[in-house]
């Protein structure tokens, strides 16, 4: 073969091993690092694996808000207002953290029925909604109207403390 | 009266600005295509026509907001009589019509700068050039009267003040972060011009790339200063003490430099030695459209974040159809004339071509990495296969060797020759870095943290690596004849560029190795009178106040900081503050810098027994992240200033790439990339 057309050979086959390669981790990382999203109805029928990171989301329950008083430990409800799921977390929550209010939350179940989490998302905007809560809302039966003017003014800004 | 009008004039100007783009678009490239001189002709004024009337448009809503007529919707929507006048003027890109009103007044002025500087460019050339540019503008610019004009009224009743702008961007950082990135995305488009112009020439050889470098290298000056601008604001600003989170709206500026990056360096090979052309021009493509794609995805709604303003569908419809069209149109003109114009350049697998080759490929793969975690839980949304997200673990595990890999390589290539380098060599003038790097950075983790660590290890000999043979290079140079330092001005601009850019990447791994592993962070509650210790320091709550601001009310802490129980070194002051209009609660960090060390103090919530949950945090060699960033820009700059891209090039001297290349080569000076 001409040498030149050999380096190209060359050039191309190692081009195609290291894309295939590229893309196998790729996938592979992919597969290991995605978490998955589940509103308290998933949850409470026992559609979520347990002891894997995953996101849920709702609106944090009137009066379920309690703080360890010696601590930063904190426990609170979120609902889809057709069943509640039990969060436990330790640390400090986002600035737009407060009841009556969408929240997203990351971390593991504990089997007990308890979401043990490690972060906790809260839109940056007064107005916002996180988009996965709506819908999950909207699934259970509940139109935007039901949990009053959080999701009315969905056009303004949102932000997220992502 | 005029100032009532002041909405009207400047809707008025950006729909003559948009006739002009069209003008500038259709008749140069009919003129280049015929041959005719005086349709080519119109190119120029038709830049300068363009700009003058966005920026009319530009100081109109400018205006708008400083005066505060909040008859005007976005006015209204974005501003408060009671912002300060600065914030006022910056909240005119603190918003979706704003900023793309901001991008395509960019886009002109890019245009024409490239028409004032491009005067040694054969008239076609020119004429294509702008005349391309005509077209991205004149896309942009329906875009803009379509579907967000920021000139709509609300009339006959307008509210009384102005709903106000998002606290978080209500800071120094938004003032300047949006105008860098965007400086840097829509500086691509130049060479984007360049390419499609060379394509459509069909010369497509060594010359465009000589004209089109300098301008990709400010291009991803402006890029990188816009991505470390945005870390930092992040840092600062959102109160978690996090500097990067690849958040899409992160990547989606990432990628385009990632691509700019690779395209800067396969821009010199094809100027250096004629090869790579088709790769190039395809390399100039995706990263226009990535950068395209960036503003797609943080423009139409499709995420949710704090730059997401546009929630309406057809923005985002509009957007990805420009988008469409672009890479559409794009490649097809490449498909059409590229084939034409290869030819293969041999060269050996040790050399400077062959190292370029492996920093694109490894570049490229470090793109569609981070694109396909950027896109895939979209298109899964898109699709209705279930909402996901792509943490930063997967980028992290991507990511990290990645940079090693490319690292090693990097440490090799400023040492290699263009075409075939012997192996021998080449060890011999690399072992004793290698031997050094590998010293360093494996004993450095016990000297600093006490224990070894694998990972800051791997980061320290990576930078090392880096590093090591640039000095090793200079220290060879400046021996090889009369005095050092004369030895070292002959290094061309050029030259000196590649050495702070690869010097800035180094900075920046350092900083991310080591603010990664030796980060402290205690999240603790704290009452007044009672101390928390973090990293050797003491943290004591003194004081507990309430601060009002012009536009927000604050709770305020005083923290006194001393170190092994001496007395007390300084104070910080961390607020929680309420802004009024939106009802909306900020953090307001307390940061003490340093170049080894920052200290870090947020306020959390209040607890109800007056005590406070504070973040406490000791970010070692944080700052060096953005020190390499600035380091990198810079040198992107300086090789800007090398006089080869100011030498007159004589028209259609550039006809084969053989001789253009052969010139160059033949060229006295320094190796440079």
């Amino acid at each position: 073969m001409h040498p030149k057309r050999k380096q190209k050979l060359f050039i191309i086959l190692g081009l195609v091993t290291l894309s295939a390669m590229a893309i196998g981790l790729t996938l592979y990382a992919l597969r290991s690092n995605i978490n998955l999203f589940f509103s308290p109805v998933q949850i409470a029928a026992g559609e979520a694996p347990v002891q894997r990171t995953l996101r849920a989301g709702g609106m944090v329950k009137e009066g379920s808000v309690a703080r360890d008083p010696e601590s930063l430990d904190v426990g609170f409800v979120i609902t889809d207002y057709v069943e509640d799921l039990e969060v436990r977390y330790s640390g400090i929550l986002p600035d737009l953290f407060r009841e009556g209010q969408g929240v997203v939350v990351v971390g593991q179940l504990d089997g007990k029925g308890h979401l043990m989490a490690s972060e906790v998302l809260a839109k940056h905007d007064e107005n916002y909604m996180p988009s996965e809560v709506a819908d999950a809302l909207e699934a259970a039966g509940y139109s935007p109207a039901d949990y009053g003017d959080a999701a009315k003014n969905t056009e303004s800004a949102g932000g997220a403390t992502y | 009266m005029l100032i009532e009008m002041i909405p009207e004039l400047g809707h008025f100007a950006l729909v003559l600005a948009l006739l002009m783009a069209l003008v500038q678009a259709v008749v140069p490239l009919a003129g280049a295509a015929t041959r005719r001189p005086l349709w080519m002709a119109f190119a120029r004024p038709m830049a300068a026509g363009q700009l003058f009337f966005l920026l009319v448009a530009y100081a109109c809503l400018t205006a708008s907001y400083l005066l505060d007529d909040f008859s005007v919707a976005n006015v209204a929507n974005n501003s408060n009589s009671l912002l300060p006048w600065y914030y006022k003027a910056s909240a005119v890109w603190g918003n979706h019509e704003g900023s793309v009103l901001l991008w395509s007044l960019m886009l002109g002025a890019w245009g024409f700068a490239a028409s004032c500087f491009s005067r040694d460019l054969p008239s076609d050339m020119l004429a294509r050039v702008l005349g391309v540019m005509g077209l991205v503008s004149a896309g942009f610019l329906t875009f803009v009267l379509v579907t967000s004009n920021p000139f709509t009224r609300l009339l006959p009743t307008p509210p009384q003040d102005g709903a106000d702008l998002n606290p978080l961007l209500q800071d120094f950082g938004l003032i300047i972060h949006p105008p860098m990135l965007y400086m840097g995305y829509v500086g691509f488009s130049v060479v984007f011009a360049f390419a499609i112009a060379a394509l459509l020439g069909g010369r497509l050889d060594a010359a465009w790339t000589r004209w089109a470098r300098p301008w990709t290298n400010v291009a991803w000056a402006f890029l990188t200063v816009g991505i470390a601008l945005g870390s930092w604001w992040a840092y600062y600003e959102l109160g978690w003490g996090g500097w990067w989170f690849w958040d899409p709206v992160e990547n989606a500026s990432l990628l385009p430099w990632l691509a700019g990056t690779a395209l800067i360096h396969s821009l010199a090979v094809t100027e250096k030695r004629g090869s790579f052309k088709s790769w190039t021009v395809l390399l100039a493509i995706t990263t226009f459209s990535l950068s395209l794609l960036g503003t797609f995805l943080v423009r139409s709604g499709v995420l949710t974040s704090v730059h997401a303003f546009a929630n309406d569908p057809s923005r985002g419809m509009f957007i990805l159809a420009l988008l469409g069209i672009t890479v559409g149109a794009s490649l097809f003109v490449f498909a059409l004339r590229a084939p034409r114009v290869s030819h293969a350049v041999s060269f050996s697998w040790l050399s400077r071509d062959a190292l370029l080759l492996v920093n694109n490929i490894l570049l490229v793969i470090m793109t569609v990495t981070v694109l396909l975690g950027t896109l895939y839980p979209l298109v899964l949304d898109a699709m209705d296969l279930g909402k996901i997200s792509v943490g930063p673990p997967y980028f992290n595990a991507l990511f990290v060797p990645l940079t090693v890999i490319l690292c090693v390589f990097m440490g090799l290539g400023p040492l290699s020759r263009w075409k075939a380098m012997p192996g021998r060599e080449m060890a011999r003038r690399l072992a004793l870095s290698g031997a050094l790097a590998l010293t360093i950075g494996l004993l450095a983790p016990l000297v600093y943290g006490g224990e070894w660590n694998l990972w800051v290890s791997l980061g320290l000999v990576a930078a090392l690596w880096v590093v090591l043979p640039l000095v090793r290079d200079l220290i060879d140079k400046s021996r090889r004849s009369g005095s050092p330092v004369a030895a070292l001005k002959r290094l061309s601009p050029a030259y000196w560029g590649m050495v702070l850019g690869h010097l800035g990447l180094a900075v920046t791994i350092v900083g991310v190795t080591v603010v990664s592993n030796y980060n402290v962070e205690r999240n603790v509650r704290l009452a007044v009178g009672e101390s928390a210790s973090v990293a050797g320091y003491d943290f004591t709550l003194t004081e507990l106040g309430q601060q009002r601001g012009p536009n927000y009310m604050a709770d305020t802490a005083t923290i006194a900081v001393s170190r092994g129980g001496e007395e007390r070194l300084f104070t910080m002051h961390p607020e929680k503050r309420l802004y009024i209009a939106r009802g909306m609660p900020m953090t307001q960090v307390a940061l003490r810098p340093g170049l080894l060390r920052d200290l870090y103090v947020a306020m959390g919530e209040e607890l109800g027994d007056g005590s406070w949950a504070l973040r406490i945090q000791y970010k070692p060699f944080v700052r060096w992240l953005w020190l390499g960033a600035l380091l990198m820009a810079a040198g992107g700059l300086v090789a800007v200033v090398d006089r080869r891209y100011r030498r007159r090039v004589k028209a259609r001297s550039g006809q084969s790439s053989g001789d253009q290349g052969a010139a160059h080569l033949s060229a006295p000076r320094e190796a440079s990339a």
